[in-house]
């Protein structure tokens, strides 16, 4: 099948969206940029060929009713099963890396002690990975970097303790391997695990291994099924990297501006804060972009601002919203500046004030940041849609709401929980116009 | 020697007097071309200058904590006299002050009112021909110890009509499709003589003649502009610009331009020194009068409305796609207002507008892929603004 595909290339994440020649979302990726952008462009559209791939299982086992009642449980199984599959194959893989530079590490005679400790620790991981992907099993992060590396810290300190070697001879290792590992793409593989995850999804759910020959069929028809790269546009900080030309690459400002109209065809104004930028944007009832503003010179008051201020306060990025919604009283947060705001806030602590108050104020902070922005772009009309990994913040989307109802008035708020893959979709959007409105056609690809 | 600004330049009186003139915006901007600025600047902040300062004035006076060596690596004389004739830019007040304590030479000032009702009355002129007359023109037969010969002024003056007379001819040339040349980065070269020490010189004059005549043969040819990279042959985006380009980057920041097939086919940057597209030319037969019209037309002597109307007036005349605001950090003077004047340009003409930051002189202060970013959005923006206006017809 033909397939339009958008690649948002952040500098914090990298996403891709897939859609069909209907301009239906059949699937969304999302990886960590890295170093890499040709890697983290890769594996994002990757992972959105395979969320495409699930989304396709889903309409042809309901339209069969082979899985009557029980379709949402099997392809849950299905993909923890599958993403277990990968896992342990990247495993695999970092415990070869990991041993492959223990042999050229310089550490002397402690060289055999530390590639046993690195066998026992990756012993372990293997153990635990059934766990990590168990029903209703909390990650903090689906990125391997980030799940592997949790594991491998927390078994390698007490590996290290009992085989009696140095603890930070093992981090050497990892650090060194796991850049290796993580720039690896095993897209030859995805099939294989697939079908591997299946096997032990019908083990999983005995019940269902019964009807093993009606759930097969579709499933193993839709793999056979060639999803065809028609047209990809790319955007976002890193769109210069990709491997193709001008022609498939727009701006991240078109692409937030088309995709928010997508989502929320009203759409008159957009806010975008994303990692080291904020974009303000008016579209036309189209989804074209008619004017826009950004930060300048300066990122504070941008989703890193929200990361060095969890970094400060030794908490996750993700819980600073919750402690900021605690809040009871209202703290004026004058300073936007990110290393400026890591001052202000260790002198409000240290004036007593309670750290949910200082939070709801830099939440605040932030959004009066982006209200100014807004403002110089030509203000917020109605619908008003609000994207970016910022938008996920419920402190930041209340002190928005409660700025745009001061300045503005009532109007419409739109906040998706797919917003982080605005950008994605409009360059796919932009994909699908290119081929199907104006009758491009991919060129050949420089390697 | 004299110094004395760009804006309200008056070239052929001082040459009246025989004074050699050295402009110190100008030897800014050539020190930011010439990588030279970072450092002068870093040593006027140490000097005591503050980071809002506008940056002219700080690589001018690092410069002369330097040793006084010119952009070019000569020295520079010191000067006899500073004339400040155009006051609109508060900043060059000031500047002079700094420059008089330091040499302790004469300074003589020139008043120019504001154009804040759009025009000039004639009371606005006859103040400053009265101040020509009574102040500027003794105070320069003081200093040079040279007498006022007004048939002299009226002779540099004769040159300098015919030199703007080309000079229009030369930007107007934009109208064309393709434009021949980029009437902003391209325009600095065409600008250079006449905004400065040449203005009324045979040589300028004739510099101005070859110009309008190769320019011409352009048009003729239906060529594109020359860049540093060659000659531009996809024309795609024609802009107008409004705002002193970024000379620490300038051939960067016009590569971003040219690289994506957009022209700047009119500027206000091409008018700081003199607005001549709209018929004002230096009169020999009324010298002083002229003078005093000059230095009150000047585009930093203009209101907001007046900009707007002449912003919107280019877009039409020259069939532009849409403005571009380069906004200067360290000008606090002209870049009040340039977002609402953006506004009413979209308003009035229905173009899309965009809005970018960056300095004279400061190198600190262009952030490349920023700018880049902004731009090419910007031609997206327009492109994309241009199919759906095609497919709604």
């Amino acid at each position: 099948m033909r397939c339009f595909i958008g690649i948002d290339l952040g500098s914090t994440t990298t996403k891709a969206v897939v859609m069909d020649e209907h301009r239906n979302v059949l699937g969304r990726g999302i990886t960590n940029s890295r170093s890499n952008y040709d890697t983290a462009a890769s594996i994002a559209k990757q992972e959105a060929l395979v969320n495409g791939r699930f989304y396709l299982f889903r309409q042809a086992l309901g339209s069969t009713g082979a899985l009557n009642g029980q379709l949402d449980t099997f392809l849950g199984q299905l993909e923890r099963d599958f993403r277990s599959e990968q896992y342990l194959e990247q495993l695999r893989d970092l415990e070869a890396t990991c041993q492959r530079n223990v042999a050229t590490a310089k550490f002397g005679d402690s060289a055999g002690a530390v590639g046993e400790a690195l066998t026992e620790v990756f012993r372990r991981l293997a153990v635990e990975a059934p766990t990590l992907f168990a029903p209703g099993a909390k990650r903090k992060s689906d990125f391997f970097r980030d799940i592997a590396g949790a594991q491998y810290l927390a078994t390698g300190e007490t590996v290290a303790k009992d085989a009696g070697i140095r603890y930070d001879f093992l981090l050497n290792v990892f650090d060194r391997s796991i850049i290796e590992v993580e720039n690896r793409i095993y897209g030859d593989s995805i099939r294989r695990h697939l079908l591997a995850a299946l096997e032990r999804t019908f083990v999983e759910l005995p019940d269902t291994a019964g009807r093993r020959a009606e759930v097969e069929a579709p499933i193993k028809g839709i793999l056979d099924m060639a999803m065809e790269e028609t047209y990809v546009v790319g955007t976002g900080y890193g769109r210069a990297r990709l491997p193709f030309s001008k022609e498939h690459v727009r701006s991240e400002i078109l692409c937030h501006g088309l995709g928010a109209h997508v989502m929320y065809p009203n759409t008159a104004t957009v806010l975008d804060i994303g990692g080291q930028d904020t974009k303000a944007i008016q579209v036309d009832p189209h989804g074209i972009v008619e004017s826009f503003q950004m930060n300048d010179r300066c990122a504070a008051g941008c989703g890193r601002y929200l990361g060095y201020i969890a970094d400060e306060m030794n908490m996750g990025l993700h819980e600073l919203g919750p402690l900021a919604m605690k809040s009871t009283k209202t703290i004026r947060i004058n300073s936007t500046c990110t290393v400026f705001a890591g001052a202000e806030l260790r002198d409000r602590l240290a004036l007593g004030d309670k750290r949910e108050d200082i939070m709801a104020g830099l939440h605040r902070a932030i959004i009066l940041r982006a209200m100014s922005i807004l403002a110089r772009s030509g203000g917020i009309r109605d619908e008003f849609t609000f994207t970016g990994g910022v938008a996920k913040n419920e402190a930041a989307v209340k002190a928005l709401k409660q700025l745009v109802q001061e300045n503005y008035g009532e109007l419409t708020l739109n906040i998706n929980p797919d917003s982080i893959y605005t950008g994605a979709l409009g360059g796919a959007t932009f994909a699908w116009r290119a081929v199907v409105e104006e009758g491009k056609v991919a060129e050949a690809r420089a390697a | 020697m004299s110094a004395t600004f760009v804006p309200g330049n008056l070239n052929e009186l001082l040459m009246c007097f025989d004074f050699a003139r050295s402009l110190p915006e100008t030897n800014a901007l050539q020190n930011g071309m010439r990588k030279k600025s970072g450092k002068f600047i870093m040593d006027a902040e140490r000097d005591g200058q503050s980071e809002d300062v506008c940056t002219y004035v700080k690589a001018d006076l690092g410069m002369m904590l330097g040793g006084e060596v010119g952009p070019t690596g000569d020295p520079l004389p010191t000067p006899d006299i500073l004339l400040l004739s155009y006051t609109g830019c508060f900043t060059f007040m000031k500047w002079f002050e700094l420059i008089r304590h330091k040499y302790g030479c004469e300074t003589v000032m020139l008043h120019v009112p504001y154009q804040g009702e759009g025009k000039v009355a004639p009371n606005m002129r006859d103040y400053v021909v009265k101040q020509l007359k009574e102040t500027v023109i003794p105070t320069l037969e003081r200093v040079s110890g040279v007498k006022f010969d007004i048939d002299r002024l009226r002779q540099y003056m004769r040159e300098s009509a015919k030199a703007e007379e080309d000079l229009v001819a030369v930007l107007q040339s934009a109208k064309n499709r393709p434009s021949p040349i980029d009437g902003y980065f391209g325009a600095v070269y065409y600008i250079g003589p006449i905004f400065t020490a040449f203005r009324g010189m045979p040589e300028a004059t004739q510099y101005y003649h070859v110009l309008r005549g190769e320019i011409e043969e352009r048009v003729r040819a239906g060529k594109g502009p020359i860049t540093p990279d060659g000659e531009m042959t996809d024309e795609k985006y024609r802009l107008v610009v409004e705002g002193p380009p970024n000379w620490t980057s300038f051939r960067d920041f016009w590569k971003m331009f040219y690289d994506e097939g957009a022209v700047v086919v009119a500027s206000t940057y091409a008018k700081v020194g003199g607005v001549y597209d709209f018929g004002f030319r230096h009169d020999p037969d009324h010298p002083i009068e002229s003078l005093a019209e000059y230095c009150l037309g000047c585009y930093t002597n203009l209101n907001l409305p007046s900009r707007i109307d002449m912003i919107c007036r280019y877009i039409d005349e020259y069939q532009a796609d849409g403005l571009l605001i380069n906004s200067i950090k360290s000008c606090n003077s002209f870049s009040a207002g340039q977002l609402l004047v953006l506004r009413e340009v979209e308003k009035r003409t229905g173009k899309p507008a965009a809005f970018i930051e960056t300095d004279l002189v400061d190198p600190r202060y262009f952030s490349a892929a920023n700018v880049k970013n902004r731009l090419e959005s910007y031609f997206q923006m327009i492109k994309a603004k241009r199919v759906a206006t095609a497919a709604a017809h």
